[in-house]
């Protein structure tokens, strides 16, 4: 009863830490694992492949961590709420050809609009939010289950990229100098102080969203409504405007992913992403969070991320065949459950 | 000493305890109980929450192994490796929790998992044969086929009744059958309780309703704390001496507060409708009026049905009112939303703390603050500070025990968990504030402390309204006990009126 002192409003909320400690150590004691795994993956390729463990490499592996890092934390919002997205991947993919759209001019008829980059980067924001809008409308007020909403919008969204490029690629997306929309290439391509920039701005999204769960109001009605979205409703929580606003972040994550993996390979493909929304979920539940909702934080979706990039990178780099990659990612994620649920089994117990 | 002799009497236990210890990690549930059954007779285990019962008869069961200690079915020590274990050797149990699969009919849940066969198919015309013959046993109106999920709560635990009846169970314990039956159905209940008991099956009876079980049973057996602390026959013991061996001490209700007057009129209720979710067309609320002063304790009293959840949760704003509007100190506030009305000052502790009340994956702390988060905003964060403040605050004023904030919901006994259901709408400073069946599931002792809880906001001026099936409930703070049956007000009372006297008003036979 005597800790009312607590530290004040630092950068360490970010740990949420505080008066809620010895919850989050149970937390940690699941990530804990995932960051043993991710330590064993290091150390067993870095065995296998003298290619593995430098610094070149670490940093190619870093920036495809950085796609399903950003995948997997708008994901993860979704999952707190007790819903999945499985049309990340497929918004990921729109966005991508929404960006070779715009930087390729929008032509209005009789004049060609050339939007600047940041302008091209809020516009593909939008196009992303609206893809959450509307998954979420229908969750919230709709009453349609999360899974079949999204799934309808994984098909129909791909079908609006596809239609978009009659299924070609954009290729050319550096912009003219002249037309002042140049610089997409900075995004995933070029680094900051040697660091891939899409990785600086995962980190950065990832302090957002962290502040934002941890230190907001809407932080905390996200969990609430996880936990139990009828006692969360009762309480005065807003729970149909939450389960919009979680769709919504998670079509902006998928936005901001699909302008990073478009500057990474320089080219913009309606196929991009294909199956991206499983690879999110895996990333969400190897991080320790609970598909019930309620449970679980951006630390450990990142910390799985990781787990899946540095091992699919490190089966690659060994010369492991594509089909048994596939096999390998499929038992660490059946792995990774199993821990948790057996780790979740022995939490609960009342008189 | 002569209930020794009785026992003698009525032969050697069926099943028996000895020195039964569990322990769940470091908490001791169980600190060394020895419990006999008898056939043919009732054997009731009181207790307050928290004090074993449950897990008591989760061992008995099967379902939990105790961590030390033997149990003996007929004079040969046994261990059940799990409830179907134990099924067959003719104990089962009916849990507190339904354990009801809503989608599937009365007649499929009774042979969930001992599904008739014939000729390599499921016997379906004989399972409702004999699913219909139970519910004419329990008089109760219910068609076979119907979907448990459509039944109201009372008749959903006649069919988890029906399918322990239906295993021929030499040992049946009840953990809270009656908890959602009205009057008229506990009857019918103790009717079949009776008529077994004359088959020498051997009942095993938890209830929070202690007259009604003085009723049925034939011995009293105690649990404080993880131990034994008494046990009797029927004929020696009364009210008042279960209640001081269960906890320890004097206690009542509470009686209305006085020495201050009353304030504005604070909730007006005007002709509110509320409609039925399950029968199209008909009322659950019925064009039904209250005013309730601020200071004032009004308590309805009804039978399950009787449209009482229905009226708070539609003021509350949990649900659309169908017609009629609700004032708060006289302003209209029937078009605001949940987190408005709380805000304006009205909030609802609903009925069913797990469902409606809780947030399971959450902190005590969090729980508390959870409708309150607006109070502690600074800028556009959260104040860790300020929240501390309000759950330590809140963890005193409603007396939680627990080991703090941090701690887990899921770690208090039900009284606890209640008391912080109500310490988070409390925590929100409340003008009216309504209680749906607050006592529901808790124990005496916690029960005594709510009520001291609510008189105390009485006294500072807040309008409380709470519901409650239980006349004694009435009968205790309450300044204004208000009669509901079939969405309708049918009769109001003062402080002072004879328990007979609500009842027979709410159309309950004189039953207890």
């Amino acid at each position: 009863m005597s800790q009312t002192n607590t530290d004040k409003a630092t950068g360490e909320s970010a740990s949420g830490g505080g008066w809620f400690s010895r919850f989050d150590l149970v937390a940690l004691l699941l990530e804990g694992r995932a960051f043993l795994g991710l330590i064993v993956i290091i150390v067993v390729f870095s065995w296998l492949s003298p290619n593995y463990f430098n610094v070149d490499n670490l940093l190619t592996m870093t920036s495809h961590v950085a796609i399903f890092g950003l995948l997997g934390m708008g994901m993860l919002l979704v999952i707190l709420t007790g819903g999945i997205d499985l049309s990340v991947g497929s918004t990921l993919g729109l966005c991508g050809v929404m960006t070779g759209f715009f930087i390729h001019g929008v032509d209005l008829g009789s004049v060609t609009l050339y939007p600047a980059l940041w302008v091209v980067v809020i516009l593909v924001c939008c196009v992303g939010a609206l893809v959450g809008l509307i998954n979420g409308v229908l969750v919230a007020y709709f009453r349609v289950p999360s899974f079949v909403a999204t799934l309808g919008s994984l098909y129909a969204v791909r079908g609006v990229a596809l239609l978009m490029t009659g299924g070609l690629t954009y290729n050319n997306l550096d912009g003219e100098k002249a037309l002042g929309n140049t610089g997409l290439s900075w995004l995933g391509f070029n680094s900051l102080f040697k660091i891939p920039v899409g990785i600086l701005i995962m980190i950065a999204v990832a302090v957002v969203l962290i502040v934002m769960l941890n230190r907001t109001p809407f932080g905390r009605w996200l969990y609430a409504t996880g936990g139990n979205a009828r006692a969360a409703r009762l309480s005065g929580v807003p729970t149909s405007r939450v389960t919009v606003l979680v769709f919504v972040m998670s079509g902006i994550c998928a936005a901001i992913a699909g302008l990073v993996l478009t500057s990474e390979l320089t080219s913009a493909g309606p196929t991009a992403g294909t199956t991206y929304e499983l690879t999110a979920i895996a990333t969400v539940v190897i991080g320790g969070a609970a598909l019930a909702g309620g449970v679980g934080n951006i630390r450990g979706t990142l910390l799985g991320a990781f787990v899946i990039g540095f091992l699919s990178d490190g089966l690659v780099i060994v010369g492991v065949s594509n089909y048994w990659q596939m096999v390998f990612t499929g038992v660490v994620i059946v792995f990774a459950v199993l821990l948790n649920s057996i780790e979740y089994k022995g939490g609960r117990k009342a008189g | 000493m002569s209930a020794q002799a009785k026992h003698a009497e009525r032969g050697a236990a069926i099943l028996s305890a000895r020195d039964v210890r569990k322990h769940y990690g470091g908490v001791k549930a169980l600190k060394g109980v020895d419990f006999d059954i008898y056939p043919g007779t009732v054997t009731t285990l009181f207790g307050e929450n928290g004090a074993g019962k449950s897990t008591l008869m989760k061992i008995l069961s099967g379902v939990e192994q105790p961590t030390e200690g033997q149990i003996v079915l007929d004079g040969e020590p046994v261990r059940f490796a799990s409830t179907v274990d134990a099924r067959e050797r003719g104990i089962s149990i009916i849990h507190q929790e339904l354990s009801l699969a809503p989608n599937l009919s009365v007649r499929d849940n009774i042979f969930m998992g001992r599904e008739l066969v014939r000729n390599g198919s499921v016997d379906y015309a004989e399972e409702a044969r004999q699913a219909a013959a139970l519910m004419a046993e329990l008089e109760e109106d219910i068609d076979p086929l119907t979907p448990v999920g459509e039944l109201r709560v009372g008749q959903q635990q006649i069919v988890e009744i029906a399918r322990s009846l239906s295993v021929n169970s030499r040992i049946l314990i009840m953990d809270e059958p009656t908890s959602a039956l009205s009057a008229t159905e506990v009857e019918v209940l103790f009717k079949v309780i009776r008529d077994l008991t004359s088959r020498s099956v051997a009942l095993v009876y938890i209830s929070h309703h202690l007259e009604e079980a003085l009723e049925i049973t034939d011995y009293a057996v105690v649990l404080r704390d993880g131990s034994m602390t008494a046990k009797a026959e029927r004929s020696e013991i009364d009210l008042p001496w279960i209640v001081r061996k269960m906890v320890g001490e004097n206690f009542d209700l509470g009686t209305p507060p006085t020495g201050y007057e009353f304030g504005d009129v604070a909730l007006s209720i005007e002709s509110v409708s509320v409609a039925d979710v399950s029968v199209a067309g008909r009322s659950a609320v019925d064009k039904l009026s209250l005013d309730v002063q601020a200071g004032e304790i009004v308590c309805i009293y009804g039978l399950m049905g009787a449209g009482r959840t229905e009226l708070l949760e539609a003021v509350a704003g949990g649900s659309p009112l169908s017609g009629g509007r609700v004032l708060l100190n006289g302003r209209n506030i029937s078009g605001l939303s949940i987190a408005q009305r709380i805000e304006a000052g009205l909030c609802l502790v609903p009925e069913d703390r797990q469902r409606d009340g809780l947030v399971q994956t959450m902190t005590v702390g969090r729980n508390l603050s959870l409708a309150s988060i607006g109070s502690f905003v600074r800028g556009m964060l959260l104040s860790r500070r300020a929240e501390n403040d309000l759950v330590n605050d809140a963890i005193r004023d409603v007396t939680v025990k627990t080991d703090g904030p941090h701690a887990m919901i899921g770690s208090l006994s039900g009284g606890n968990q209640q008391k912080v259901v109500i310490g988070k709408m409390l925590t929100t400073q409340p003008k009216v504030i309504l209680l749906d069946e607050p006592s529901r599931g808790i124990d005496i002792g916690a029960k005594a402390e709510v009520f001291r809880l609510l008189a105390e906001r009485a006294k500072q001026g807040t309008a409380v309204v709470y519901s409650t099936s239980e006349v004694n409930e009435c009968l205790s703070i309450a300044h204004r006990i208000v009669v509901m049956g079939r969405g309708r007000i049918v009769a109001e009372f003062g402080p002072d009126v004879p328990k007979e006297q609500i009842m027979a008003a709410s159309g309950e036979s004189a039953a207890a």
